[in-house]
């Protein structure tokens, strides 16, 4: 046997024949480009087929506006709140050994297992009129359903564990040694949290913050059923959609879907540039 | 900070001590918000759930239009999920065993359904399998096939959101297998077909099994992309979280808390199905 057909035998024994290879690349490529670019481009397609004329025109009505408003107000409170409890429950995760820990982690989780819709109702069944709390919020003037509050509260609830999950992984596979030495060296908890441990986790974090902040200025279903779908007061971007294609006006609601879709389209550039130097960072690392 | 409690000694038996501060704070941290944002709103929705009694509960529960509900919904999560299950390990596989150019690109799009609004994927989804549609039009003139506004919709638009979960489970479990194995299978003479079935394959399925059912139990909640693509006519192409939704228009809560509540203890079962499964491969795989 010469020793062309060996090599090639023993390629073929721990890997696949370069036909295989291009059959199951071509596979995957046809399969995401149909499921996943082919739905993005419709977006963009939709959106400026008919002009940007057209298309700025859709953006600047007051109805766009007001929802766009109400979809920054909503990510601005929700995001840091939930950012806060990303580091505390972390920290807390990965610094700490106790009881209950994989018990707080499924409950920490518990939203991903809960349809948006179902979120949604919990808070109509915990502030709506016929609830415990319904009359006394109605005695005291508050109004959390049908309104801002139960917007953001609903998207707190959808977005809660996105933040942890992001930093857990990461600070338990840095371990806690260099925080250790921080603390017996004489720095405070604050200190060795800010010089230590966020310089380590900051990229991951932000990675965090930026699928938190596009889930909570794209979630559907839980504010859809809080809002009460009020045009110019309780319509976020996504129930703006929903209202502008149901009307016919498609060209409108993708003019308006761009922007979210250009959100998202940022979320994953800024993680494949992360991507590309942690990389590097994690190199480094193991170097010395 | 530490020690909250003023038999400290005694209180830490529950915990491994660590000289990181913060525990105190942390944990009641995490346990009030996690108490207030998701526990007692969750809480509220099964006080509801079990005021309604078993005669009204059961006479909702097996409404024939909320047993079809029902059926679609958990029929075409499903039917996602293993569409899912195959083509994402063979993407996986794709990403990281070949390099080819545009392999960064195609890894990043993968995550365009965690960033990308329900509601955007939506619109674009029901414009691309509408009967007029570009997908739709071939579909139908060519196979006799329709998509849009029927069942088979459904199942497309839980493909479009389901699919990261597969990838992004079974790809860093795939990262970390030892190509030693293989090379020794391959010494003793094993065929490259069965060196994946018999010592690949055992290796991933935990991580398999894992993606599908996260796939699984996204794909029965989701509302947003769904209500576009689908009819939504009672007996037709109705999903459950819809239903929820109409009830609860029809002011009728108890209807929608009983479907609420079978929806969220099949999704807590199958959390409590995923847990175990990533403890299983952890306690096989993760000592490696």
């Amino acid at each position: 046997m010469s020793e062309t057909a060996q090599t090639r035998k023993v390629r073929r024994a721990i890997g696949e024949g370069p036909a295989t290879r291009i059959v199951l690349i071509m596979v995957a490529l046809v399969f995401l480009g149909l499921m996943l670019i082919a739905p993005l481009l419709v977006v963009f397609v939709e959106a400026f087929g008919r002009g940007i004329g057209v298309y700025l025109q859709a953006l600047a009505l007051p109805d766009t506006m007001a929802a766009l408003q109400l979809t920054l107000l909503v990510a601005v409170i929700a995001v840091p709140a939930n950012l806060i409890f990303g580091v505390a429950a972390a920290w807390l995760i990965t610094k700490f050994d106790f009881k209950g820990k994989s018990f707080l982690l499924t409950l920490i989780d518990l939203p991903f297992a809960v349809s948006p819709v179902v979120s949604g109702l919990i808070f109509v069944l915990l502030f709506g009129a016929n609830s415990a709390l319904g009359p006394w919020l109605e005695d005291n003037n508050i109004q959390i359903l049908y309104a801002v509050p139960g917007i953001v509260i609903a998207t707190i609830f959808i977005t809660f564990p996105f933040i942890a999950r992001e930093l857990i992984p990461l600070m338990e596979q840095q371990g806690s040694s260099e925080e250790e030495a921080a603390v017996s060296l004489g720095a405070s908890g604050w200190r060795t949290f800010f010089q230590v441990t966020l310089p380590n986790v900051k990229w991951g974090l932000l990675y965090g913050v930026l699928l938190c902040n596009a889930r909570a200025m794209g979630e559907f279903g839980a504010v859809s059923v809080v809002s009460g779908h009020i045009r110019g007061l309780t319509n976020t971007l996504p129930l703006h959609i929903e209202i502008l294609y149901n009307d016919n006006k498609a060209a409108a609601a993708f003019a308006v879907a761009s922007l979210l879709a250009m959100l998202a389209l940022v979320t994953l550039a800024v993680k494949t540039l992360l991507e590309a130097r942690f990389a590097g960072e994690i190199a480094a690392q193991r170097r010395h | 900070m530490t020690a909250t409690a003023p038999d400290g000694a005694r209180s830490f038996r529950w915990r491994r001590r660590s000289v990181l501060p913060g525990f105190g704070l942390s944990l009641g941290y995490t346990i009030v918000y996690l108490s207030l944002v998701v526990l007692i709103p969750l809480a509220g929705l099964g006080i509801r759930s079990a005021s309604l009694g078993w005669t009204q509960f059961w006479a909702i529960a097996f409404d024939p239009r909320v047993v079809q509900a029902l059926q679609l919904s958990f029929g075409a999560a499903l039917a996602a999920a293993v569409i899912n299950t195959v083509f994402g390990v063979l993407v996986a596989w794709v990403l990281v065993r070949y390099r080819f150019p545009g392999r960064r690109w195609l890894d990043a799009a993968v995550d365009l359904p965690f960033a990308l609004p329900t509601a955007v994927a939506g619109i674009a989804l029901a414009t691309l399998y509408a009967p007029n549609g570009p997908f739709g039009a071939i579909l139908d003139h060519w196979f006799g096939i329709k998509v849009g506004f029927t069942p088979l919709g459904v199942v497309m638009a839980l493909i479009f959101v389901g699919l990261p979960f597969v990838v992004r489970t079974v790809q860093p479990v795939l990262e970390e297998i030892d190509r030693e194995t293989e090379e020794v299978a391959a010494t003793l003479g094993a065929r490259r077909w069965r060196t994946i079935t018999r010592v690949i394959f055992p290796a991933l399925l935990p991580a398999i099994l894992t993606g599908f059912a996260l796939s699984f139990a996204r794909g029965v909640g989701e509302y947003g992309s769904v209500i576009f693509i689908a009819s939504n006519l009672p007996f037709q192409s109705e999903i459950a979280p819809l239903l929820i939704v109409i009830k609860l228009e029809e002011n009728n809560y108890a209807g929608a808390t009983a479907i609420a509540t079978i929806m969220l203890v099949i999704s807590f079962a199958m959390l409590f199905v995923i847990n175990l499964l990533q403890a299983w491969s952890r306690k096989w795989f993760g000592h490696e």
